[in-house]
């Protein structure tokens, strides 16, 4: 009973934070404390339901009866449970991150900012928690529409049409593709309930099945999948802490997190095995790991680089997904742990470089490590990690990869994989190079503001203290696989 | 069963045409109501043509009378005819308003008038 | 005695109140009377649908006179859904309209203004119970001849032009409904709907059934909008006074839908309108037409009132396209929509309705700033142009996922893709508002702008609300349309 009571409580505690952020409006303090009461309280939420999902229990709740047959219902399972583990801990972070920031910064319209985001999170809990395809429909669409004025929050004629682009591939996947895929889905299996080993069973021809895939894999366009990722870029206008915990953890890794369910508990992994047309999927995904890389590469604005970054690693969490191997979907699995604690830690160094400096291009950080050593420290950290070299939590998660992909003889992964993590240097240490081992140029300043620097180290050290314990994260997406 | 024979019909349906025909050709919003109700009109005939048996009456049970008209027809077109006078008066009110208004009853030099507001304002 | 005679009561309560409000000639009375009127007929449209699902088909014998002779109110599960839309809207609508009305027309009309209204209310509720296809037609002209009124009343003069467009319109599609029922009547001798099935399926072959199956398509067509012969519609839901644009965009045309519905399933039936005949083609032909095009014309609007009006034609395409579909599924998503699409359009033109008092127009050019100086209205109406396009969590998702599964269970692929595709031409048109809203800076003069007032938010946002909440809890609507959808394919002969 009490476990049901707190999936509950994990999806109201951030709306109830956010009347409670709006009703103090005027008070900035007090609105702030709110914000990582929510965050600390949410976590705890999370954290305490850990236990028993790690005892193997389930928790359930079914909210409303929204269709027949198909209800809007929460239940907690594995991945699930990292996914919200890795995004509720990561808030608090954030939170604290996002203070130093729009204060720093002088934003404008903060309390819907706050207000914004912790219903951002409401949703993000609603999809890793959905127990059917319905439940996480409704989140992942209004997840869309909530960070929509964040993305656009600065309000000038740049966030607008960042916003455009953002809405129009994310709205337009999700209506075009995931729709009618749930909709063909629920006509042929009579249920959308997530099912260990999937619900399609055999209704369909394997032909169909492969276009079915296509739908929910372009539909899921969170998932960044080229050619539906240009969304994420765009998505950049926005603040750095929207960036950070928006666009490197929550909202891509509830793409990418609906992409390895739809695979595991739709699909079934044992069901589309071997079908020949299922096999485009790795493709389109290594394409787009390689792809997004070489543009990364050309970016010199850093948060850009970032974001295509982001595009590469989402991909790598779809391609071996795609690969239906169990090694490998723990990989992915982990990855979506694994990689957003890094990713965080990168783009919170891009902001305190943005919030100390004023500096956002590649090209303009020569020498910025010795004025800012704390966060390019970090930064370095967040490099290593997007690279997969140990100590950082990336190795562990590409190491499963890896051993997936050689253990059933794929050896074109393996060379994807290899391809890949040389063009990941290729864009990560060049700016750790020039931060370092360059002279250093215009006006001085020193660190950015100590509550962001705080959080920034403090992902960091995340980062590095996964590599060494990262049993919790483990254990759970080995239960995915039943392993 | 000669073409003849249903001269009703042939009366009902020119009534029709000539009156839709009005409605749509004629750019004078009173003679378009005119073209309205010469179109209802022909209503009236479809229903009561068939309803008339020549020599029939009024359906009194008596024993001089053995052939009578359908009364029924003849009850549903007189709520038709306060339909259509309702119709005809309340359109008539309108187009008076619309010449206060506009100064005019012919439809394209209503719209222009309309259009050259457009771009005044 | 009051149970017995709720179906008859159901419309003369409002017809005998709207000559009595012309007598009294108080404001305030009409608008009190209008008010308890119109929760009145909500009170004895639920006590029917209650009634209904408990008991079944209510039949009830005008002046006692035995159908089919005599006039019959008929309800079942199709028309009592029908029913509750109606007054629902109304009874939100009527405390709504008095402020509206208050700013938009001379204080001598109010009170023919809430008579009219009424007695619009009245022909509607009429055209939905009746179970006489020539009642039908004398409460469609109620409805009709109020309803020319109430859109003359607009303060710009093209209101007049547009009411006398949709009179003339309005007129030709009434009598080409006659005419169809006259030939009807011809050929089987009876005016009772429920008769007239019986009866049709011996002659159902000969033409002049085709022929009225014609003129009452076309007429009726003209009267719910059907593409392409929805020309009076955007004008007259522009121009017409705010409250009266709420009233008929929730009601009017769903009411004619209803009767298009009727007429093609348990009249002329599925055989003859479906199999015999292409209906299901030109049906899905013309919504698709009318999805596509009407949005899309919506998209260039530069007034508020006119976007939504153009979003209407398209919306009605939905109902008609689960119309053609003439599945369970689609049927159920049709008449669904009605519902559906009755609140979200009627909260958005509530809302626009407190725009043009407080902007004193619905131009796009004139609302800039409007979700920093209106946050309320601007934020209902983004919450109505969602249930428009279809998101998850809002009436118009429901509508928009069984017209899909009608559509897949036909296998026409094609057809679910259209559907969804049209959404995101929906978005655009959503979209341009909340650009302009809350992206451009408010005119200096609407610096000084307050929100709507409270007697006209609270009756929208009671719409707005509606929106979401049957979009998460659909027992009432999807349990009712469902059961609709049954009665209409009952009839598979």
């Amino acid at each position: 009973m009490i476990p049901d009571a707190i999936l509950l409580a994990a999806l109201f505690v951030p709306v109830l934070g956010a009347l409670a952020i709006a009703a103090c409006d005027r008070w900035p303090d007090l609105r702030e404390a709110a914000t990582l009461i929510t965050a600390a309280v949410l976590l705890l939420c999370v954290l305490s339901l850990l236990g028993p999902v790690l005892g193997g229990a389930e928790p359930q709740v079914t909210l409303i009866q929204m269709l027949p047959g198909i209800a809007l219902s929460l239940r907690v399972e594995p991945l699930g449970m990292l996914f919200a583990l890795v995004a509720s801990a990561l808030w608090v972070v954030n939170s604290l991150y996002s203070i130093g920031y729009m204060r720093a910064n002088r934003e404008a319209h903060q309390t819907r900012f706050y207000v914004c985001f912790a219903l951002a999170l409401a949703c993000t809990m609603g999809i890793a928690f959905s127990a059917n395809l319905l439940t996480l429909y409704l989140f992942y669409e209004a997840l869309t529409l909530i960070t929509y004025p964040l993305v656009t929050h600065h309000g000038d004629d740049e966030a607008r049409r960042g916003g455009r682009l953002y809405l129009g591939y994310l709205l337009g996947t999700s209506i075009v593709f995931l729709l009618p895929a749930i909709v063909i889905t629920w006509a042929v299996a009579g249920t959308l309930e997530f099912t260990a080993g999937g619900i399609l069973g055999h209704g369909l021809s394997n032909a169909a099945i492969g276009g079915l895939l296509a739908l929910y894999m372009f539909g899921i366009g969170k998932a960044a999948l080229m050619p539906f990722h240009r969304w994420l870029p765009a998505a950049m206008v926005a603040p750095t802490p929207v960036s950070a915990l928006l666009h490197a953890v929550a909202v891509v890794k509830a793409g990418v997190f609906s992409v390895v369910k739809v695979i595991v508990y739709v699909f079934g992994v044992e069901r589309i095995t071997g079908l020949a047309s299922v096999d485009w999927l790795p493709f389109v995904s290594g394409f787009t790991i390689i792809a997004a890389s070489i543009v990364a590469l050309r970016s010199d604005n850093l948060k850009r680089r970032l974001a295509y970054s982001t595009v590469s690693q989402l991909s790598y969490i779809v391609f071996f997904a795609a690969l239906l191997t169990p090694l490998s979907v723990v990989g992915a699995a982990l990855h979506i742990a694994m990689h957003a604690v890094g990713k965080i830690t990168l783009f919170f160094a891009a902001g305190a470089i943005y919030t100390a400096a004023h500096k956002t291009e590649v090209s303009q950080l020569d020498g910025i490590g010795r004025r800012m050593p704390w966060t390019m420290a970090a930064f370095a950290v967040g490099a290593l990690s997007m690279i997969g070299l140990p100590p950082t939590a990336g190795f562990i998660s590409k190491w499963f990869m890896l051993s997936g992909a050689m253990s059933s003889g794929k050896w074109a992964a393996v060379a994807i994989i290899a391809v890949s993590t040389l063009l990941n240097a290729g864009y990560f240490l060049p700016v750790v190079y020039r931060a370092y081992f360059r002279p250093a140029a215009g006006e001085a300043h020193g660190e950015a503001p100590r509550a962001m620097v705080f959080a920034l180290l403090l992902t960091a050290c995340a980062t590095v203290a996964l590599f060494f314990y990262p049993d919790v994260p483990l254990s759970l997406a080995r239960r995915l696989t039943g392993g | 069963m000669s073409l003849a024979g249903h001269y009703t019909y042939w009366v009902t349906i020119f009534l029709m045409i000539a009156g839709l025909y009005i409605v749509i050709a004629r750019g004078n919003l009173v003679k378009k109501l005119i073209g309205l109700g010469i179109f209802q009109t022909s209503v009236y005939l479809l229903y009561i043509a068939p309803g008339k048996l020549i020599g029939g009456t009024a359906p009194i049970l008596a024993a001089t009378f053995n052939t009578y008209s359908n009364p029924l027809p003849h009850v549903l077109i007189l709520t038709a005819i306060v339909v259509g006078v309702a119709t005809l008066a309340l359109g008539l009110a309108i187009v008076v308003r619309i010449r206060e208004a506009y100064d005019s009853i012919e439809e394209d030099e209503i719209l222009d008038k309309d259009s050259a507001g457009d771009e005044g304002q | 005695m009051i149970a017995e005679n709720l179906p008859a009561l159901q419309v003369v309560v409002p017809l005998l109140a709207a000559p009595l409000m012309v007598l009294v000639r108080r404001r305030t009375f009409a608008w009190l009377l209008a008010v308890a009127v119109s929760w009145t007929a909500l009170a004895i449209a639920l006590a029917l649908a209650f009634k209904v699902r408990e008991a079944g088909v209510i039949s009830y014998a005008m002046g006692s006179w035995p159908p089919p002779w005599g006039i019959e109110y008929r309800v079942d599960a199709l028309n009592s859904f029908v029913l509750v839309l109606v007054s629902l809207v109304a009874s939100v609508v009527m405390p709504y309209a008095r402020t509206s009305v208050a700013a938009e027309l001379p204080r001598d009309q109010h009170y023919l203004f809430f008579s009219m209204l009424t007695l619009c209310l009245a022909g509607l509720l009429g055209i939905a119970i009746t179970g006489d296809a020539f009642n039908l037609f004398v409460f469609l002209e109620i409805s009709s001849l109020s309803a020319y009124v109430l859109v003359g009343l607009g303060r710009d003069r093209r209101a007049l032009l547009a009411a006398y467009q949709y009179l003339v319109l309005g007129t030709i599609g009434a009598t080409f409904y006659i005419i169809g029922v006259g030939l009807l009547y011809l050929m089987t001798g009876t005016l009772n709907i429920a008769d007239l099935a019986l009866r049709l399926r011996d002659v159902h072959e000969m033409r002049p059934v085709l022929a009225a199956l014609a003129f009452i398509t076309a007429g009726i067509g003209l009267k719910l909008a059907l593409f392409p012969l929805h020309f009076w519609l955007p004008n007259a839901y522009t121009y017409a006074p705010s409250a009266v644009t709420a009233f008929l965009a929730a009601s009017a045309t769903k009411v004619s839908v209803y009767v298009l519905l009727r007429y093609y399933f348990l009249v002329f039936g599925i055989p003859l309108v479906f199999g015999r005949l292409p209906m299901a083609e030109v049906l899905i032909g013309l919504s698709v037409l009318a999805v596509v095009s009407a949005s899309l014309v919506a998209v260039y609007q530069r007034d508020l009132k006119r976007l939504f009006a153009y979003s209407s034609v398209a919306q009605i395409g939905y109902i008609t396209l689960g119309m053609g579909l003439a599945n369970e599924p689609g049927l159920t998503g049709a008449v669904v929509h009605l519902f559906n699409h009755g609140i979200t359009k009627g909260a958005i033109f509530m809302l626009l309705g407190g725009v043009s008092l407080r902007v004193g127009s619905t131009s796009l050019e004139r609302i800039a700033g409007l979700g920093k100086t209106m946050p309320l209205t601007a934020f209902g109406i983004v919450i109505g142009g969602m249930s428009l396009i279809g998101i998850p969590g809002t009436a118009g998702f429901i509508s928009k996922w069984y017209l899909i599964l009608g559509a897949i269970a036909h296998g026409y692929w094609w057809l679910a893709a259209l559907i969804v595709a049209s959404s995101l031409i929906a978005v655009a048109y959503v979209w341009r508002f909340v650009e302009v809203a809350y992206f451009r800076a408010p005119a200096p003069a609407a610096a000084g702008l307050a929100e709507a007032p409270v007697s006209m938010l609270i009756p929208a946002w009671i719409m707005v609300a509606g929106c979401v909440y049957f979009g998460l809890d659909t027992g009432y609507t999807l349990d009712g349309a469902r059961l609709a959808a049954q009665v209409l394919l009952s009839s598979v002969r």
